[in-house]
């Protein structure tokens, strides 16, 4: 008999592709125009791209002798946050020793575009000069969340990658030897999150339903303390609120059984979503065994089988609701993660428990066997190729396994596998199941793996349960309130206290205006539609060329009072607009 | 010294106004401002001179508000009984405040320096902040020259007026809502002044940043690291909120 089954809780996991990812960044401009578009978070990306080998952002973030984020293992067994427990945090709330500054991120900029047109006339072409987002002084720009994307700067900037630092020599930075590839970053949701233990208010928390990790807008003092203890430095300090934020896993849309924006948006089709059911009990114990190269077993070991009779009473007993056993149960994370085995935790040393694991890259290594006259997608050829790849194991199992190369090796002969299995099924010869076994699988494993890697169906990939209180026929909606962070209270700009207390203002009149208009009028396109000048011949005054007479001289102060006044279309509003019409 | 009709307002009736804005004003910033409610750090622009500056002041503060604690509390009467005479009290209490003082004054002369010259921290400090410094530093000056003044007496020995007979059990009447205005109207004009400077801060007090003072997270020695929470029950059909549509 197994382990007693402890608490079960569940948690909605992510695995990203890595051998997918193309580096176009659309994840992390999808994500910023969702969450971090606002003032205090111009230099804030919950979501990036990382190239490795790489500084990543902020700069050599993975460095912990210096950054001392996450959990260390004490003398005695126990985990106690690496930058210090609750005493040592407590002496040091007055000024954080271990923060990075905005310079460790980048100095935010933009352009300053209205030279462009109020440019004296003169000889010279105006330009848009970068002006600083922090001060709004002219600056030069030296460093940006991606500056050495795509391994620009060469040597000089990926030699400081604290992965090439630890294994020296086997990271070639000559042109014909050089590699890459890219690493996207969210938060990690950690079952153990660090963060979390870090912070002094208690604002931080871990939501039990579906793990989570958030921040309590109004409970957050701003002591700074969860952006030392997130090893992965994805929680951030709003310069302009006081507060810290983080990725969210996008929750309005999860509860309502929808992917996060950046798995929405992801071009290549990478992501995976699913939920994981785990014994919280075992938790502790898994991330304090005592070498950090076991952590990824011990982690596996924290996952439950959603398909054992046991699990499934006990996850009853602990409010589990039905429907999130079998969401469980087709979950795309617990196929790649624990039966596949094919997906690895990022840097497990941090004992965090991450919740993002990633499939390594196994690099382009069937062209490299045929051009050495090799069958390039031979069993037998990839497998003893996998040692000699251009991603050395060691930089992949310094991110993925604390180091421990064996792992890795048995993932990328896992893909090798398939790709030798499924050229076979393709050319219509016998499947070899020798090629299966030969990596613990079965051959129908592998064509299952296959479906689930290489065609990856939208709900395949995606397999969200709606949340608990959130009916399943309300899957997909989300109630339209303009901006989610438009509440009472909420982080809007403006007040007696700082720049963002206090209630909120509209971003601007004509996109209050706009919102409101689409949100109470019956057609499609809205009441007040603006007329498109291009498709314009010069001639008449065709409606919405100006606006309407009762909008002209509204402004922003009387807003409250015309909201009222115009929440139902007025009678001598709807006169006038019929009037210009007649015209 | 008879009280006049102005110190009768200054230190009968003002003491209950300054009371009223604090407590009224902490209630009113929570319930409507919780969001504004933080330390707003400018760690992130600048965190060098803040490493040193900040833990000076706010370690040297701690100390000050301790010894204010004490001097205004306890009452001379219970320090006699236990054998501590005045001399050793005093000097222990101004040396002590004096070092205090002064590294308070110390701590905030750097902030307000660095505030002043770094960029990004200068442009992120509002009105309200500047207003706020202010008076801070107008508190912290005029403690110190009444620590300066009674210790500068002590050494001549000439008789400076002693707190404790006279600001201390002021204060103490406050609480009992029978205000000692004859007891305070005996104080030293600068005892007067850092009175009035500090009661302008505590009226301040909750419409300015200083607010994080008072969510000093104390609690988290206590409670376990990892904080879970939930969103309750699941709701049954008859519970669950109605929500727009046809179902």
């Amino acid at each position: 008999m197994a382990q007693r089954i402890g608490k079960v809780m569940a948690q909605v996991a992510m695995v990203m592709n890595l051998d997918k990812c193309i580096g176009c960044h659309t994840c992390s401009v999808t994500c910023k125009q969702a969450w971090t578009n606002r003032g205090g978070v111009e230099y804030v990306w919950f979501n990036n791209v990382e190239t490795r080998p790489g500084q990543g952002y902020p700069r050599q973030h993975e460095d912990q002798d210096r950054w001392q984020g996450g959990w260390k293992r004490t003398a005695a067994g126990r985990l106690k946050p690496r930058a210090g427990g609750r005493l040592k945090r407590l002496a040091t709330i007055f000024a954080n020793p271990k923060m990075p500054s905005i310079q460790d991120y980048y100095e935010p900029w933009t352009y300053d575009y209205e030279h462009l047109v109020s440019a004296p006339l003169g000889d010279d072409i105006p330009g848009a000069r970068p002006r600083s987002l922090i001060t709004g002084d002219p600056m030069q720009i030296e460093w940006s969340a991606n500056w050495d994307d795509d391994l620009a700067g060469g040597e000089e900037l990926g030699s400081q990658d604290p992965i090439v630092k630890k294994i020296g020599d086997k990271v070639k930075f000559e042109y014909e030897q050089s590699f890459m590839f890219y690493l996207p970053r969210i938060c990690e949701h950690c079952l153990n999150p660090s963060c979390v233990a870090s912070c002094p208010s208690g604002a931080m928390y871990k939501r039990a339903e579906d793990g989570i990790v958030l921040v309590d807008q109004d409970k957050c003092r701003g002591w700074r303390m969860c952006v030392t203890g997130c090893p992965y430095k994805k929680v951030y300090f709003n310069h302009k609120t006081g507060k810290a934020e983080k990725c969210t896993l996008c929750y309005p849309r999860v509860e309502v059984g929808m992917p996060t924006v950046c798995s929405e948006t992801c071009v290549g089709r990478l992501r995976y979503l699913g939920v994981i059911l785990y014994d919280v009990e075992r938790v502790g114990k898994a991330a304090a065994v005592k070498d950090e190269r076991d952590l990824y077993e011990a982690q596996l070991d924290v996952f439950l089988d959603p398909d054992d009779p046991d699990v499934q009473a006990a996850a009853l007993r602990d409010g589990i609701p039905q429907r999130w056993i079998e969401s469980a149960q087709r979950s795309p994370i617990h196929m790649l993660a624990k039966r596949f085995r094919v997906a690895l935790p990022l840097h497990p040393e941090y004992r965090t428990m991450p919740m993002v694991w990633y499939i390594p890259p196994l690099s382009p290594v069937v062209d490299a066997l045929s051009e050495t006259g090799h069958d390039g997608e031979d069993a037998d050829n990839l497998f003893a190729a996998v040692d000699t790849l251009r991603i050395p194991i060691e930089y992949l199992a310094e991110l993925f396994t604390a180091g421990d190369t064996e792992p890795v090796k048995a993932v990328l002969n896992r893909l090798a596998a398939m790709r030798a299995h499924m050229r076979r099924l393709n050319l219509g010869d016998t499947p070899d199941e020798t090629i299966a076994e030969a990596v613990g699988l079965t051959g129908r494993d592998i064509e299952q793996m296959y479906r689930l890697l290489a065609l990856a169906k939208y709900d395949d990939r995606y397999v969200i349960p709606t949340a608990y209180g959130v009916d399943e026929a309300d899957r997909g909606v989300i109630d339209e309130i303009g901006c989610s962070l438009d509440f009472e209270g909420g982080p809007g700009m403006g007040g007696p206290f700082g720049e963002a207390s206090g209630t909120p203002q509209p971003a601007s009149v004509e996109t209050f205006h706009a919102l409101r208009d689409r949100q109470t009028s019956d057609d499609a396109a809205g009441a007040a539609r603006r007329f498109n000048l291009l498709n314009w011949d010069g001639n008449g005054r065709p409606p919405g060329l100006f606006p309407a007479r009762d909008q002209k001289h509204s402004s922003a102060r009387d807003q409250k009072h015309s909201s009222a006044r115009d929440q139902k279309h007025s009678p001598e509003r709807d006169q006038q607009v019929r009037n210009e019409e007649a015209k | 010294m008879t009280p006049t009709t102005l110190d009768y307002l200054l230190w009968g009736a003002l003491p209950y106004v300054v009371l009223a804005i604090l407590i009224g004003g902490t209630i009113w910033r929570y319930r409507y401002d919780r969001f504004g409610w933080t330390t707003r750090s400018s760690q992130l622009y600048e965190s060098r001179l803040l490493r040193i500056a900040s833990p000076v002041f706010h370690f040297g503060l701690l100390v000050v508000v301790i010894g204010h604690v004490v001097g205004l509390l306890i009452p001379e009467t219970w320090t006699d009984a236990v054998g501590i005479t005045d001399d050793m009290y005093h000097v222990t209490a101004l040396s002590l405040g004096a070092i205090a003082g002064v590294t308070t004054l110390g701590g905030i002369a750097l902030l307000i320096y660095r505030r002043r010259t770094n960029g990004p921290v200068f442009s992120a400090t509002t009105v309200n902040d500047k207003v706020m410094y202010l008076v801070l530093v107008a508190a912290i000056l005029a403690g110190l020259t009444t620590t300066l003044l009674s210790a500068v007496a002590g050494l001549t020995g000439g008789h400076e007026v002693d707190y404790r007979e006279t600001v201390s059990p002021w204060f103490r009447s406050i609480f009992i809502l029978q205000p000692d205005v004859t007891a305070m109207t005996a104080a030293s004009g600068a005892f007067k002044l850092h009175a009035l400077i500090g009661l302008t801060l505590f009226a301040l007090f909750p419409f300015t940043r200083l607010v994080h003072a008072f969510s000093a997270p104390v609690w988290y020695l206590f409670r376990p690291y990892v904080v879970y929470r939930t969103r309750g029950r699941e709701p049954t059909p008859a519970s669950r909120p109605i929500r727009r549509g046809w179902t």
